[in-house]
């Protein structure tokens, strides 16, 4: 491995400020600590440090993603071989959904880092690995037929007026990737929403075959709304329903869910609160005639889960205080069924939801704080 | 009085190279070197020049403020350099031990608090009196609410004060009698030494605080007791100090005489030396570190103490001395996805939880990851068991709210109370610097 340092020793002046390459010394440093620890040690305060960093975490919500990104590429295959009445074999399935959504993953990294390496070049600082994860979500929250363009205008503008001008990773107040899909839904809200969006129709590299330009399908929370719903619990447990990309399969998004919990980076009891307002809620509505299905189908169905797993724990545009998490978390499974429920285009209504908490997680921490702070100041009087 | 009490937030870190319970005597040559940034608050004023003699107990310098407020020589000899830095600013004072220790006599008078006071001011011991707020050298004209004393440390690698206690049991009970003539005295102890505390101080306010480190931590503990508010005034002192008053007391002359660990996973053979405050360091690691490069010696444990090197001395107030590795010689490829199984982390994601509790970790210096935004939420809380919101408290400091850090009780922390925080934080920020500005700032706008 001496060479990946010997590497870098070589081409560090290159990069340097005076070098011929200096206007990529932020991509330079971001690829080094990335290969390589750095060997900085603590000048003052502590001399020693917990093995955690932010690489790690943000890796760590990565891996977690894994099983449903990976289910989701197969998904793509599976609805698209049904659609097209083909006989597929499972790596035929996957290898189509592969070469679907890769394109997107790779342009959604391109975009969100490209940004993220301009901007900390511009603020010589290092490279925050906060979009990691965002731009792994992304694709995972579209329709299989959204334009790889307007995913890259959304990011754009999400990486920008969401995350940066509040000054980067940890300073946002709302959930990046949510704002990047928000943005799309009301700009593009064909693209978004509908039957025509959910199912791969082209053939790629020969793999599949092009659907006729009037093939639709619904998403199973659609057809609640129109009152026939076809899929099976059983099948929306599994996830071979058409949905977003990765948010289909529950028994996916629950081993992610396991590794976060696990290692702590994801709050369990936000995680928890989310089901538990939504499972209520449902329940509530189910019970007064409001919605047809059960409680538990509204949890698993639609972006519900992996919202309540991916999204609403994100620790930066969550609340902070520990009591806060559950009513946060609350309010986010309430607001969601609700959208759900009282609209009769039965929308997600997880993406509100959560955005709409983001923007009250700081009001809910200001109460757990100032309660603290008058607790304080009583016992000055006292 | 005895009142107990169970933290549960916190993190004991188990590091290679606990001192073992023996005691090495170190003779007592050489430079020994006082420095004024050990009494933090201090303007110093030096009172002597090179060339003087002194007696150990003589002072050496004064703070211009308060100009009772003297640090005194803990040897006798003659004062081989006044050395200043930048701006004149006075670093140390060093004094080269004579063959024969001399000490100045004090006139030992305790009837009264006022005396008690005097008498710790004359003989310099008085320094060693922190105050809260801002964790600096107490003024003598103030009023504390009460006096605390914590007797033992949960800092990775710290001395056991127990141990060190062993033949100065008569002084500690001394010095606290002494101080309980001020104000009450609150002493702080772990379940072990509940017993053998009780016996010593029958008639002083015990509290028995168990849990993770920082439980230890006198601020801790005063957080339990009896808060700090605004406008009041606590006084802390080591325990170890208590001894120093001890022997003032019934003695008459000033002995800073120390059973201080030296330990870590770059010692040969840790152990506990007799040694005075202001000692070379040189004379107590002599022959005893692995290697001579690449390695940290630190002045007190590795989370609150500071980095020095092997021409340093000890500093006033610490009661240990570590070495562990530097790290500045070690490449780690893609270190951030690896087990690292001879890591140490509160984070599930490594495999510190599979490892038990007995294991030992040789932490190095590396920080292991860049400076970021607070991004993971309750980081600092789970680390901090007081009633205060310490990543709030953080971004109040952070933006310079000055209400704000007073609304959410910057009066109650010192910087060392973030000591576990701030090895624990994903986001590697340096907490415990960011406290004491935000101290410092308070202190210069109040």
């Amino acid at each position: 491995m001496n060479f990946i340092k010997k590497f870098f020793d070589k081409t560090r002046p290159t990069f340097s400020e005076g070098g011929k390459l200096h206007a990529l010394r932020s991509v330079y440093e971001g690829f080094e600590s990335f290969l390589l620890v750095p060997n900085t040690t603590s000048k003052s305060g502590v001399s020693i440090h917990d093995a955690i960093d932010s690489k790690r975490i943000m890796s760590m919500v990565v891996i977690a993603l894994m099983p449903a990104m990976l289910f989701g590429m197969y998904n793509i295959g599976y609805q698209h071989y049904m659609a097209a009445g083909l006989d597929g074999s499972l790596m035929e399935m996957f290898a189509y959904g592969l070469l679907a959504l890769l394109p997107k993953i790779v342009v959604s990294y391109a975009v969100g880092l490209g940004i993220e390496f301009v901007v900390a070049q511009y603020k010589h600082e290092e490279i925050q690995e906060g979009y990691l994860v965002t731009g792994l979500i992304v694709p995972l929250i579209l329709p299989i037929n959204c334009p790889l363009w307007m995913m890259a205008l959304a990011i754009a503008f999400a990486v920008i007026f969401a995350k940066e001008i509040f000054g980067g990773t940890g300073m946002n107040i709302f959930n990046v990737a949510l704002v990047a899909r928000a943005f799309l839904f009301f700009s593009y809200s064909g693209k978004m929403t509908g039957d025509e969006v959910w199912v791969a129709n082209e053939s790629i590299l020969g793999l599949g075959k092009d659907l006729p330009d009037t093939f639709t399908c619904a998403t199973p929370l659609a057809e609640v709304g129109s009152g026939q719903m076809s899929a099976s619990l059983n099948d929306m447990v599994v996830g071979l329903i058409p949905g977003s990309v990765g948010e289909t399969s529950v028994i996916a998004i629950a081993l992610g869910a396991a590794l976060l919990l696990w290692t702590g980076i994801a709050s369990w009891k936000t995680m928890l609160s989310v089901f538990v307002g939504g499972g209520l809620t449902a329940a509530l509505f189910h019970a007064t005639g409001s919605t047809p299905i059960e409680w538990y189908e509204h949890l698993v169905l639609g972006g519900f889960c992996f919202g309540a797993v991916f999204m609403a724990t994100d620790p930066v545009t969550s609340a902070r205080t520990e009591g806060g998490k559950y009513i946060y978390g609350f309010l986010i499974g309430v607001i969601a069924i609700l959208v759900r429920v009282l609209n009769p285009g039965y929308p997600e209504g997880m993406m509100l939801a959560i955005l709409f908490m983001n923007l009250f997680a700081p009001l809910i921490d200001y109460f757990f704080v100032q309660h603290n702070i008058n607790r304080r100041l009583k016992r000055i009087k006292n | 009085m005895i009142k107990h009490f169970k933290l549960k937030k916190g993190l004991d870190i188990n590091l290679k190279g606990h001192a073992p319970h023996s005691v090495k005597a170190v003779p007592t040559k050489g430079i020994y070197s006082v420095m004024p940034n050990d009494f933090y608050g201090f303007k110093p004023k030096p009172v002597v020049k090179e060339g003087d003699s002194v007696l150990a107990g003589d002072a050496l310098f004064i703070n211009k403020e308060i100009p009772e407020l003297k640090v005194v020589a803990p040897v006798s000899g003659t004062v081989t350099a006044v050395v200043r830095g930048e701006r004149r600013k006075l670093l140390s004072i060093d004094v080269e031990a004579g063959s024969e220790q001399r000490y100045k006599s004090f006139d030992v008078k305790c009837s009264t608090g006022e005396d008690v006071k005097a008498l710790l001011l004359e003989a310099g011991l008085f320094a060693f009196i922190r105050q809260r707020p801002y964790d600096i050298v107490a003024n003598p004209n103030d009023t504390p609410k009460g006096i605390f004393v914590s007797t033992f440390s949960k800092m990775p690698l710290a001395q056991d004060f127990s141990f060190a206690l062993q033949g100065e049991e008569a002084y500690l009970q001394a010095g606290i009698n002494a101080l309980a003539k001020i104000a009450k005295v609150h002493v702080g102890v772990s379940p072990e030494q509940e017993d053998v505390m009780c016996s010593l101080l029958p008639d002083t306010d015990i509290y028995v605080f168990s849990g993770p480190n920082p439980a230890g931590n006198v601020g801790v503990q005063i957080n339990h007791i009896s808060p700090v508010n605004k406008g009041e005034v606590v006084w802390a002192i080591g325990a170890e100090e208590v001894v120093f008053i001890g022997r003032l007391v019934k003695e008459g002359h000033v002995d800073l005489t120390r059973t201080i660990a030296v330990a870590g996973g770059e010692v040969k053979e840790p152990t506990y030396c007799k040694t005075l405050v202001g000692a070379p360091l040189a004379a107590l690691l002599h022959d005893n570190l692995k290697r001579n490069e690449h390695i940290r010696i630190i002045n007190g444990n590795p989370l609150v103490g500071i980095k020095t090197d092997i021409n340093g001395h000890l500093a006033a107030k610490v009661t240990e001395v570590t070495v562990i590795p530097e790290g500045d010689d070690k490449d780690e490829v893609l270190g951030w996805i690896m087990p690292r199984l001879k890591d140490f982390s509160t984070n599930r994601s490594y495999f510190t939880w599979l490892q038990g509790k007995k294991k030992e970790y040789n932490l190095d210096a590396r920080i292991k990851g860049g400076e970021r935004h607070i991004i993971m939420s309750g980081e600092y809380d789970r680390y901090l068991p007081m009633d205060i919101y310490g990543g709030y408290l953080i971004k109040a400091i952070l933006t310079g709210d000055l209400d704000r850090m007073e609304a959410l009780g910057i009066y109650e922390v010192a910087p060392e109370d973030f000591a576990v925080a701030e090895f624990a934080d994903s986001s590697k920020l340096e907490l415990q610097r960011i406290v004491r500005e935000g101290l410092d700032l308070l202190r210069k706008e109040g």
